[in-house]
């Protein structure tokens, strides 16, 4: 791989030389690949897809439902049946609290999760707690964000009926042991809800050798456009499941009093669908494919280790997760003494740098490393690389934090 | 003013180096202000005489240098004014970061109008008016004691 040629295939990278662009775990760029098969969706059969009885309709139908096939063999599926389009993550998390969690939930079951979610990983969660009656559990990690064997196996018990866990930590970047944790819950008789939403732009995905009953991404983490994501669901889940939102396309027969619905996976895709954002999905997936998940992975790891080492010999710089540059999934997260992270944001922005300050949509995370890790500030600084990143650009953005402190007058 | 310039003329000296940080020891009026989204956190404190003038404040708490600074700037603005001038400048603060104070309510504003810029970003909106909300809803609502979320959209705006 050629990350100089990668990056000529990305407009906005081409187009702003100098800019450094590392806040890929809020949203990657799109390759040329990406937008052109947007655009000639629209430009060449464009119809509403799923019901017209004409050839553009039908065309629509073919780039929609080919989109889904791409989809059914990335994650490694059995079949269409089993893969939803959503508009991202969030909303796949959303069908599964809702369709599931509130009819198969009660009081006395025990739903566990990581403090590390993501807020899309915890408030369906609450719901479904508040509503059903079952509890809402949180594992925590060690210091280093890590899960352990043992911490998982003690939290989980007989009553444990759904575990939900990002395959990777948006703000540690750690992989958590969802394989382990489905393992467990299955003994139980419960499902595995993985969140892949940081997973699945940077590894190989592969629902089964996970165990996951559920698993959910968005598209614009992995170069393809917002506003598409995908959920997929064990068939026997799916079919015994209710539908999520329900209207247009969603049905089979609709009498004035009730109505029957649409074979998988239309049961869960009301209304008028996404089809250029799944065509722009299917052309993301072509790329990252056509790279390799391999070279993709070293590229980061390249990346990420002149970060993180290079962080990590500041003076007054503090970072957080595991000491194996390897194992952060291109995330570096950190903290500067005496500067919050809002204002390390904006002076690196003046610098052309992009990153993101904040909670993460994490802050139950936030918490638990202030108290644990005695941060100053409930909020850190986070750099994330994608494959496209140079290791020039870790190199501009070390030299750059070096002057964070300096330039907020320390 | 560019960015860096802003902080290293102004903002940093506020913020390391605050001139009204710290407790008074008999407050007529307390309150908390907070960005739930952000962690900024203040404790605005006011003495207030009989004839309403604003005799002495202070304010605690944690946050960013914006928020910090930005309330330091505003006790420097308020203190020894009667409370409805201190009202006037928070409308004129407030004013300018919604872009509709004149050039005249801007430079009213002294060194706060500095933030102008960066009272603009939408992710630090919230941090350069929270002292300044915090004030308002002591002086205008009469809010005291015990802290009321400040609403943060900007800020969580962020942090998908």
């Amino acid at each position: 791989m050629n990350v100089i040629d990668i990056r000529n295939d990305f407009p906005i990278l081409k187009d702003n030389p100098g800019y450094i662009y590392f806040d890929n775990a809020a949203t990657s760029q799109r390759p040329v690949q990406v937008l052109d098969a947007i655009e000639n969706f629209y430009r060449t059969t464009n119809a509403n897809p799923l019901r017209g009885l004409y050839e553009w309709s039908m065309g629509a139908t073919d780039a929609y439902e080919n989109a889904r096939q791409k989809v059914v063999k990335f994650v490694n599926a059995d079949s269409e049946e089993e893969i939803v389009f959503v508009r991202n993550a969030t909303e796949a998390l959303n069908l599964v609290a809702f369709s599931w969690g509130l009819d198969n939930l009660r009081e006395g079951d025990e739903i566990l999760i990581t403090v590390m979610e993501h807020h899309s990983d915890i408030l369906p969660w609450q719901m479904v707690s508040r509503k059903t009656g079952a509890v809402l559990k949180f594992i925590e990690p060690d210091n280093d964000g890590t899960i352990t064997e043992e911490n998982l196996k003690k939290c989980v018990n007989s009553n444990t009926k759904l575990i939900g866990m990002a395959a990777v930590s948006n703000v540690m970047g750690v992989k958590n042991p969802v394989k382990l944790a489905a393992e467990l819950v299955h003994a139980n008789g419960g499902i595995m809800v993985v969140d892949g939403a940081q997973s699945a732009p940077h590894m190989k995905t592969d629902v089964k050798a996970i165990g996951a009953d559920f698993f959910a991404f968005s598209g614009h983490k992995m170069l393809g456009p917002m506003g598409i994501g995908a959920l997929y669901g064990k068939r026997s889940l799916f079919e015994k499941m209710s539908p999520f939102l329900s209207g247009g396309e969603m049905i089979e027969y609709v009498k004035r009093d009730s109505a029957t619905y649409a074979e998988l996976p239309h049961k869960f895709e009301a209304g008028t669908v996404n089809a250029s954002g799944a065509v722009g999905l299917a052309a993301a997936i072509d790329y990252l494919e056509n790279v390799g998940f391999d070279e993709i992975e070293a590229q980061e790891n390249r990346v990420t280790k002149i970060v993180y080492e290079g962080l990590k010999s500041i003076p007054h710089v503090h970072v957080y997760g595991n000491e194996d540059p390897a194992k952060h999934s291109g995330i570096v997260t950190f903290n500067i003494d005496g500067c919050h992270p809002h204002d390390i944001a904006t002076v690196l922005d003046d610098e052309h740098i992009a990153v993101r300050a904040g909670h993460h949509c994490a802050q139950p995370l936030m918490e638990f490393m202030q108290e644990r890790l005695d941060m100053e500030f409930r909020a850190t600084a986070r750099a994330s690389m994608y494959f496209y990143n140079t290791e020039e650009e870790a190199q501009r953005f070390v030299e750059a934090v070096k002057k964070v402190r300096g330039w907020l007058g320390f | 003013m560019e960015l860096k310039n802003l902080y290293r003329e102004i903002v940093n000296e506020h913020n390391l180096h605050p001139v009204h940080k710290g407790d008074l020891e008999n407050p007529s009026m307390i309150l908390n202000g907070v960005n739930p989204s952000c962690g900024d956190d203040i404790y605005l404190q006011l003495q207030i005489d009989e004839n309403d003038i604003v005799t002495d404040g202070k304010f605690n708490g944690s946050g960013c240098a914006i928020s910090q600074a930005s309330a330091d700037m505003m006790l420097d603005l308020i203190i020894g004014r009667s409370k409805e001038e201190a009202l006037k400048y928070a409308e004129n603060f407030m004013g300018m970061v919604r872009s509709t104070a004149s050039p005249e309510e801007i430079e009213s504003l002294e060194e706060a109008a500095a933030l102008e810029d960066i009272a603009h970003m939408p992710a630090r909106v919230k941090c350069a008016t929270l002292g300044w909300k915090t004030m308002q809803r002591m002086l205008r609502d009469g809010e005291t004691e015990g802290g009321m979320s400040a609403p943060c959209g900007a800020c969580s705006a962020d942090d998908k």
